[in-house]
């Protein structure tokens, strides 16, 4: 049986503390058998562009990066994993004062490499801020 | 301040302009930018990237004051682990129409020939 990850305790604890994810604001909202939801609240520093005040699109990027990761790890087990490939749609600009919600799946998984899809909005996944594919790949396999 | 907007200060980015005055950041590896104990953060990867491709086509747009950019899309292939050392991106733009723009970009660490990663990016430019 595969260790399981658990998102809360890790969001809650070191996770909130720590590293790329704690410096931008990510935290934990949901997750499920191959799901999860993370957030990123508004914040002055993210802004890529001052003059409308939007978030630059690089903590869109590590939200669904982060949320699509642990999806993998819902679905497969924890595992040590990368990123192989990311990509990302930039389908509207978001909304400067408004939390962006991530939600990020696993859809596939093989012994190797493993699919994942996301949404990014602003609480309504009909009405979307970003779109994203991507894989990871395992180098010790994953636990399907 | 480094005159680069509030999140590539976040990232802790600087501008190194190469010999030819085409722009290349600076990353250094800390805290902001770490995501497993020891290596960069592939979301820190991927801010440097985009603003390494987004700094390329401004630079290229320098002659037209009132031209925009807008990010379209994104497509970012990790090759290698970013490790504890400083890190380095510029961004190509490989083709500017009059509506798009296609822009590449690349990191590295010790030798710019063997990247930690590559983004291939599409920008609407708008021009009033």
């Amino acid at each position: 049986m595969a260790f399981a990850f658990d998102p809360a305790r890790f969001f809650n604890g070191e996770g909130a503390r720590f590293g790329h994810g704690a410096a931008i604001g990510i935290g934990y909202r949901a997750h499920g058998p191959d799901w999860c939801e993370l957030d990123l609240p508004y914040a002055a520093q993210l802004v890529g562009d001052p003059e409308s005040g939007v978030i630059a699109s690089g903590p869109i990027l590590t939200m669904m990066d982060m949320a699509a990761s642990i999806a993998v790890w819902n679905r497969a087990g924890f595992t040590a994993h990368a990123t192989l490939d990311l990509r990302v749609d930039y389908l509207r600009p978001a909304t400067p004062g408004e939390t962006l919600v991530g939600r990020g799946e696993c859809y596939r998984v093989t012994h190797s490499v493993a699919f994942v899809r996301g949404v990014a909005h602003h609480g309504d996944p009909d009405d979307p801020i970003a779109h994203v594919a991507g894989t990871f790949m395992a180098p010790g396999g994953y636990h399907r | 301040m480094s005159g680069l907007p509030p999140y590539a200060d976040l990232l802790g980015l600087t501008l190194e302009p190469d010999a030819e005055g085409a722009p290349v950041l600076l990353m250094p590896f800390g805290d902001p930018v770490v995501g497993r104990p020891g290596f960069l953060h592939g979301g820190a990867i991927s801010g440097l990237l985009e603003m390494a491709a987004y700094m390329a086509l401004v630079h290229e747009l320098a002659g037209e004051a009132d031209a925009g950019v807008k990010p379209i899309n994104v497509t970012v292939d990790f090759m290698r682990g970013g490790r504890d050392k400083p890190t380095r991106a510029r961004g190509t733009v490989t083709r500017l129409g009059t509506r798009v723009a296609n822009v590449e970009a690349s990191a590295w660490q010790d030798d710019p020939a063997q990247p930690i990663a590559g983004a291939r990016m599409n920008y609407l430019v708008l021009r009033s």
